[in-house]
């Protein structure tokens, strides 16, 4: 019996805390905004369903936030499991994703509606 | 056509799963198959509607209105999957001990049945979206047949695999049936909590607390056809962020915890009316 009491208390505690990590970061939220600006930005161009350009440098442990603008005819998505970052961008528009501080290494993305064409790689170095 | 019919699948596959645990959890509920098909074709229409207002959507809220609409879609979804598993959870070993079925309770009208329809559809919607945008992209390249067809292959496949695990569910004892899909229910639930955590990770608006805590890609790969349905039944990341730990872990307790503190309610109520009756018939 005390031992279930213990384990609800625990429980409850535990919820508490989580409830209390939501609300920080609900504040931190309303500070992002104007953080998210001072993020350094890449440019990624989809251009005849090709990636241009196709291997993007960038330099590794630094967040940053990568626009990828679509200048053909048909809706994009730009994709990757690896960055885990799904994002639609429509024809002729531009859209956004943040990326965070990366390890060194190879990561690849692709255009999901596109596949065969439109892939390409970021390189964190 | 296979890269296409692969995409559809892909897409198909996360609702057909959703789907089908649904049906297994209102197997005796009469008229459920109305519900489900209602759910299914508000999706579409849904889907349809996204997709047609991408360019409106992707644009508001400074360029981040794609994924606050996501995140509404899937944190709709986790209330209501939740509210559901509570409520079984609490009713249902009332039913039981009454031999009868939960889905009689559910006929009853102790639980909307809407919350089946409104379930699905969300699911449908998110997933089809997709597929609709890039069937209009074909379309327009003027690939029309090649994406029929692999628009028809992609989708037999999703509801084929669906079917199958649902003849899985059939072959399970009712009791089973009953703590199978409601944890289930619980793990889609926590992971679409999750998903919704990197969503708005992606558009900024919160910070990830570390991108990758762990990577098991080399074991399972998230890219993998089990991979993607693991990712859709339990919610499964093979490198997940700080964030979706957090929401996963911490979707987990409070559903958890609710159906405990409910459960004991319900208990106590039952206890409460037990003495009541027998100190009525004394």
């Amino acid at each position: 019996m005390w031992l279930i009491m213990a384990v609800k208390i625990t429980i409850r505690c535990i919820t508490k805390t989580l409830k209390t990590l939501c609300l920080s970061g609900v504040f931190s939220f309303c500070g992002m905004t104007a953080f998210a600006d001072t993020v350094p930005e890449q440019l990624l161009v989809l251009r005849d369903h090709h990636f241009v350009p196709p291997t993007l440098v960038v330099p590794a442990g630094q967040r940053f936030k990568l626009v990828i603008k679509n200048e053909d005819l048909t809706a994009a998505e730009f994709e990757s499991s690896e960055l885990s970052r799904e994002k639609i961008i429509p024809a002729h528009a531009s859209g956004y994703v943040f990326i965070d501080p990366l390890d060194v290494g190879r990561y690849s993305f692709f255009d999901d509606f596109n596949h065969d064409t439109a892939n390409g790689t970021i390189i964190a170095q | 056509m296979f890269a296409v019919a692969l995409i559809v699948f892909r897409e198909v596959l996360e609702a057909s799963l959703v789907v089908t645990i649904i049906l297994a959890v209102t197997r005796n509920v009469p008229h459920r198959g109305l519900w489900v098909a209602l759910g299914i074709t508000v999706g579409v229409m849904g889907a349809g509607l996204i997709a047609l207002l991408t360019r409106v959507i992707s644009a508001s809220f400074e360029g981040a209105g794609q994924e606050i609409i996501d995140v509404i879609l899937l944190l709709t979804a986790v209330v209501m999957i939740s509210w559901h598993v509570i409520w079984m959870n609490s009713h249902g070993r009332e039913m039981a001990k009454n031999m009868r079925s939960i889905g009689g309770a559910i006929s009853e009208g102790t639980q909307p049945i809407y919350v089946v329809s409104v379930i699905i559809g969300l699911a449908v919607m998110r997933e089809g979206s997709e597929i609709v945008l890039m069937l209009q992209g074909l379309w327009l390249n003027g690939s029309s047949l090649m994406m029929l067809e692999g628009f028809f292959v992609g989708l037999s496949a999703g509801v084929l695999l669906g079917l199958l695990i649902y003849v899985g569910f059939l072959a399970l004892s009712l009791k089973h049936i009953f703590s199978v899909t409601n944890t289930l229910l619980i793990l889609i639930a926590a992971g679409m909590s999750a998903h919704a955590a990197n969503f708005l990770a992606q558009a900024g608006l919160i910070s990830s607390f570390g991108s990758r805590v762990w990577d098991t890609n080399p074991l399972l790969s998230e890219e993998s056809t089990l991979g993607q349905v693991m990712a859709t039944l339990i919610g499964y990341i093979a490198c997940p962020s700080g964030v979706e730990v957090l929401f996963y872990t911490g979707t987990l307790l409070i559903i958890i915890t609710l159906i405990f503190v409910t459960r004991r309610t319900s208990h106590c109520a039952s206890i409460r009316s037990d003495l009541f009756h027998s100190k009525g018939s004394m």
